[in-house]
This record gives C-alpha cells, sequence and structure tokens, in this order.
C-alpha cells in the first residue's frame, strides 16, 4: 500500500455517509417502532462469540461465511457473526427459557468473508423478526406479514413473494434413497433448474417410478397456484412428508392471500433457499422489479435451538437494510431546514436556541470568523435581534 | 410492471446456430446483429431485445438482471460456476468438447508439479482435483496450443471443436472434460416476476431446438404462459 492508496476501503466494505446515514437512521427507528407494535423486542447479541455456537450443526456454506480469529484469552477460536439468527435461536433456547411464543427482532451488522451474492456487501446491515415456540403455518403468515409490512414502510414498490417448501425436496431425496454425494450432486442441479442434468443424474442414480418423476418434475413446478396442482397430482402417493408438506404450502398461501390480496404469489417448488443452512419448512423470499436478486426472505427452521439445549418451532424473515434504502430515496430528500444563530453570550438568545432545539429545530451555531454564510450550512432561516427579542426570520 | 424481455447474447458461433431457433420462436433482430455496431438490438417481437455482448459477459448480465435471459455456452457456466442463475434449457448448438490436450504422452506425471495452460482457470483445476492432481495453472486469453510447444506448460484445456488446430500443432486430445452446447439462462427474479413470457419463451425455444421441454419428458405446464 502507498501513501496515495491509504483511504481505500476493503472490497465489498462500505460506510454511510450524510444523507444517506441520516434515511438508514431514521428508517431503522421506525422499522423497530413497528416491529414493537407487533410485539417483538429487540435483541442485540454480541459481534464475536465461540465459532461452536455460531455455528450449531450447520451446513459449511456459514462456516466459510464466518470470519474467524483465536482468543487470546482462551486459545479457542471466535467468530465474527456472518448471520444473526443463531445468536438469536441461542437467546430463545438458553438465555430467555420462556415456555409461551417469544418474538424477537434484530437489526445490526454481520460480517462475511465474501459477498452472499455479487455487487454485494461484506458487511450486511441485518435486520429481522423470528417468533419462536410455534410450529402452526400460522406463524408462517405472521412473520410474512411482517416482512411485507417491513418493506412497506421501506417505499419498495411492487413487492412479489416467492414461496417454496424444503420439506417436498427432502422427502423426495428420502423416497429415491439417494446417499449424500447423490443428493449434493442433484442439489446443485436442482438449484440451477438445469433440467437436462437432472435427468441424467437420475438416471445416472437408478432412481424409478414415482420419486423420480417427482424429482425430475421439481424443477417444473413453479409458477402460479396452477403449478402445485400438477406439483399435487405427481406427489399425492409418496410419504416422507411430501403430501404434509404441499398442504402447509397451501395453507400458507391462502391465508397470505386473504391477507394481502393484492402482493402477487409465485410458488416454486425447487427454491430450496437455505436448506443447508437450517431451514426445515416453507422458505419464502420478496423480489421486486427491477433487482434481480430477493430483497428479503425467509422460513422455517424449526430445532435450530437443539444444541443449545431446548428444540423449539421458530419461523423468521431477514433483509439486508442498506440495499432497501434506496428504495426509500425519493420521499426522504427534502430540502434542507435549519436555524443559522449568531454566536453570542446573550442569555436570551441561549433560551431561545434550547427552545427551538427542544421543539425539534436544527439550530446551528454561526462560529466567528468562519467560512459559508447560513445557506451554505444547509440553514433557510436566521436568528435575528429585534427590538431586544430573537427573532426567527427567513435567510 | 414491465413484462419486456432483454436478452443476452454473444457474436460469433453461438449467435449464428442461435438466430434460426430464436427466429423460430419469432425473435427477429431487426438489424443483423453481426454487422450492426449497436448493442441493443430491437427485435420484431415487441417486448423483447437483444444485447450484444462477449461471450464472457453472458452469465454476469444475467445473473445481475440486466438481461433477463441469456445464451452462454457450457463453458462459459462451468467457468462462471452459474451462482444465482436458471440454466433450464440445453439447446444442443455450437457443439463442441472441453478437453486436456498435449504433445502425445504428456498427462503421466512429470517430474514437477504439472503446468496447465488455459483460459479455464477454474474448470481445469477442478478436474485435475477430481482426480486427486493438484496443478499449477496458467492463465492465458488466446493460442493456448503455443503454450506445450515453447514450454510454458504441459498441457492445455481448451474447447476442442474439429481438433484441427492441435493437429496442425502436433498436439493431441488427452482427456474429455465436458461436452460443450450452449444452455439458456434465466435470471432468477425474472423467472419468478416475468413467469408467464419467460416461460412461454422456454417453450417456443424449447420447441425449435427440439429438445423436450422438461426433464421428465413431457411438456406440462411448460406452455401454460403463452
Amino acid at each position: 500500500m502507498t501513501d496515495q492508496d491509504r483511504w481505500l476501503l476493503p472490497e465489498g466494505i462500505e460506510e454511510l455517509l450524510p444523507p444517506l446515514s441520516g434515511r438508514v437512521e431514521a428508517l431503522r427507528r421506525r422499522l423497530l417502532d413497528l416491529y414493537r407494535g407487533w410485539g417483538y423486542e429487540l435483541v442485540a447479541p454480541p459481534l464475536i462469540e465461540f465459532v461452536e455456537s455460531l455455528l450449531p450443526g450447520m451446513g459449511r456454506d456459514l462456516d466459510l461465511q464466518t470470519v474467524k480469529l483465536t482468543d487470546q484469552l482462551t486459545g479457542r477460536l471466535m467468530g465474527v457473526r456472518a448471520d444473526l439468527t443463531p445468536q438469536v435461536a441461542r437467546i430463545d433456547a438458553h438465555r430467555l427459557r420462556r415456555e409461551v411464543p417469544v418474538r424477537l427482532c434484530y437489526l445490526d451488522r454481520v460480517l462475511r468473508t465474501r459477498p452472499e451474492a455479487f455487487g454485494g456487501s461484506r458487511s450486511p446491515l441485518q435486520v429481522g423478526a423470528e417468533l419462536y415456540g410455534h410450529a402452526g403455518v400460522e406463524s408462517d403468515v405472521e412473520i410474512l406479514c411482517l416482512m411485507l409490512e417491513t418493506l412497506e414502510l421501506t417505499g419498495v414498490p411492487d413487492v412479489h413473494v416467492d414461496l417454496g417448501h424444503v420439506g417436498v425436496y427432502r422427502g423426495l431425496v428420502a423416497a429415491a434413497g439417494l446417499d449424500e454425494a447423490q443428493e449434493a450432486a442433484l442439489f446443485d442441479a436442482v438449484q440451477r433448474k438445469a433440467l437436462p442434468e437432472i435427468d441424467a443424474l437420475l438416471t445416472g442414480f437408478g432412481v424409478r417410478g414415482a420419486a423420480r418423476e417427482a424429482l425430475a418434475g421439481l424443477a417444473e413446478w413453479n409458477g402460479g397456484g396452477d403449478c402445485l396442482d400438477a406439483a399435487q397430482a405427481a406427489l399425492d402417493g409418496l410419504r416422507h412428508g411430501v403430501p404434509e408438506a404441499l398442504a402447509e404450502l397451501r395453507a400458507i398461501a391462502a391465508a397470505l392471500s386473504a391477507r394481502r390480496p393484492g402482493v402477487p404469489l409465485y410458488f416454486d417448488l425447487a427454491e430450496l433457499r437455505g436448506y443447508y443452512h437450517y431451514q426445515t419448512g416453507v422458505v419464502f423470499a420478496a423480489f421486486t422489479p427491477g433487482s434481480g436478486r430477493e430483497v428479503a426472505r425467509g422460513g422455517r427452521y424449526d430445532g435450530i435451538g437443539r444444541v443449545f439445549g431446548r428444540a423449539r418451532a421458530a419461523t423468521g424473515f431477514s433483509a439486508d437494510l442498506e440495499p432497501l434504502v434506496e428504495w426509500s430515496a425519493a420521499a426522504a430528500d427534502e430540502p434542507a431546514r435549519g436555524i443559522f444563530a449568531p454566536w453570542s453570550d446573550d442569555a436570551a438568545l441561549q433560551t431561545r436556541v434550547r427552545e427551538l432545539r427542544a421543539a425539534g429545530e436544527r439550530v446551528i451555531w454561526e462560529l466567528p470568523g468562519q467560512t459559508g454564510d447560513a445557506a451554505a450550512m444547509g440553514c433557510d432561516r436566521r436568528l435575528v435581534a429585534r427590538g431586544g427579542r430573537w427573532l426567527v426570520e427567513p435567510v | 410492471m414491465s413484462l419486456d424481455l432483454t436478452i443476452a447474447v454473444s457474436k460469433g458461433r453461438i449467435l449464428q446456430e442461435a438466430l434460426p431457433l430464436l427466429a423460430r420462436a419469432g425473435i427477429v433482430p431487426e438489424e443483423d446483429p453481426e454487422r450492426s455496431r449497436r448493442l441493443i438490438l430491437p427485435t420484431g417481437r415487441a417486448g423483447v431485445r437483444l444485447v450484444v455482448i462477449r461471450a464472457a459477459d453472458v452469465p454476469t448480465y444475467v445473473q445481475y438482471g440486466a438481461a433477463d435471459l441469456g445464451i452462454a455456452g457450457k463453458d462459459v457456466l462451468l467457468e462462471h460456476g452459474g451462482a444465482g442463475l436458471y440454466e433450464p434449457l440445453d439447446l444442443g448448438i455450437a457443439r463442441c468438447r472441453m478437453m486436456v490436450a498435449g504433445l502425445p504422452g504428456a498427462t503421466p506425471a512429470p517430474p514437477t508439479r504439472l503446468r496447465v495452460a488455459t483460459k479455464y482457470v477454474t474448470t481445469a483445476r477442478r478436474h485435475f482435483a477430481a482426480q486427486g492432481r493438484q496443478v499449477e495453472t496458467i492463465k492465458l486469453y488466446g493460442s493456448m496450443e503455443l503454450a506445450p510447444l515453447v514450454g510454458l506448460a504441459h498441457c492445455i484445456v481448451d474447447l476442442v471443436d474439429t481438433g484441427g488446430t492441435l493437429k496442425a500443432n502436433g498436439l493431441v486430445p488427452l482427456e474429455l472434460i465436458a461436452e460443450i452446447s450452449s444452455r439458456v439462462i434465466v435470471n432468477q427474479a425474472a423467472m419468478k416476476m416475468k413467469h408467464d413470457p419467460v416461460k412461454a419463451l422456454l417453450a417456443a425455444l424449447a420447441d425449435a431446438a427440439g429438445v423436450p421441454a422438461t426433464a421428465s419428458g413431457g411438456r406440462a405446464g411448460a406452455g401454460g404462459g403463452g
């Protein structure tokens, strides 16, 4: 590094500057108020913990995404969180230990070894809500509705919801009797909807009968509600929880449509977002035109608390807040308002400034000899002494 | 919401072989893409346009959603990794093979670590790793065949079509890595939010290419949006 590029930030690491920083903070407050109104309590887990608790028996993805360092006190390996969900699960399972349904929300930074998606941040501001202790579809519906309200509040237009269920794929893999390596190869092809490769793999594995038909069809069952009918016909005879998974998906879709009739729903039974992380049931994501990837996502992940001593039903959603703020740009960019006050020891002026600030005004002291007038300091008015009183006048 | 479709294609063999398929699906560019200098080409089909870019850039455009669909060689997809893309259709065009090639008898372990010259660094590394061999890759941008002749590398990993260039330089194909053909790739968000036009186009292209539209051989649901 030369003296000339000392200002460089690492790739994927960003900082917030005005006016964006103000908008993010304003949005943060409004979101936390929204969650409070829904009964979600804020938790702030630590930035860093031992890796065993950050990675409670999850897939390699999260492990590789976690930045690690050695604890100088114990010699144990610590990780900087790459995802808040396992931490919140630990809090529910081990710290709170309540028997009732627990609603928790969070808004904090995470750190990732690599951006999760192309061009993404390595240090996103993750916002999310989790509902523990209820296994029915109703809690999934509540979380979906809260995700939609979050996006509404943010100003994300024209949100589409994508729904899937990892139970369908999981059940089919069990029915076909695939081993771990075969399943990983098939998973990769299914994620890419690479139909010719799926076909070739199933032939190679010697999968036959109804399970074959269903696994081959998986990447085709996407679209409106009618794709579920096509899937139903092919999946009805199968066991391993497949028909139950489909029924859950239908129930969630029906309840969501009743509450949010204007939101377009899209189904995709091959969508296995988070399959290797911790998802166990319904998985969903929100899309908006103009964004090539999802803007929020979530799903059910029952049993995540097992390694912390208490396996509880769990469902939740999360989003990266900073890209969302771009959508709220138009509304938030109002002209600068403020009052410029001359530097003075006058007690009446001091009182007047305190009152104006208490009333929510932005009052800026004019420093003696400073560069720039009221307008340059972002003020549209100034305090002027008239007949022994301090009056606010337009610049 | 706009349901317009943008399709990313690259000049050269893939485009030449894809144009007749696109035409059969009702998509005819208003100018000859091989000769036009415009990068965005409207087509005879309302709401469908082509963007003409470098082959290796096609997955990137589609991944970011700058194009809804693209036509890309499997060689480019293997190298790119294809994360975040759907690749539902093999058009069966621009067929060739990804191969290890070199001087006759080149791959039996050389005394030092095997040096491989290639444009496809990821693919090459993955291929040799699957055999349990760690290799040193040298990234080149063209004329791979030269590398073994001047001692830059022990072998090369490259696309082989007729094998004419290899033969002219005294090289032979040594190992097959993958059969290559062109795939239609789809942006994930486009697949969801522009589902009907995307599915209809996929069905039309599958039809034009004469391949079954679904893995199970049926057509159920594929034409539903048409």
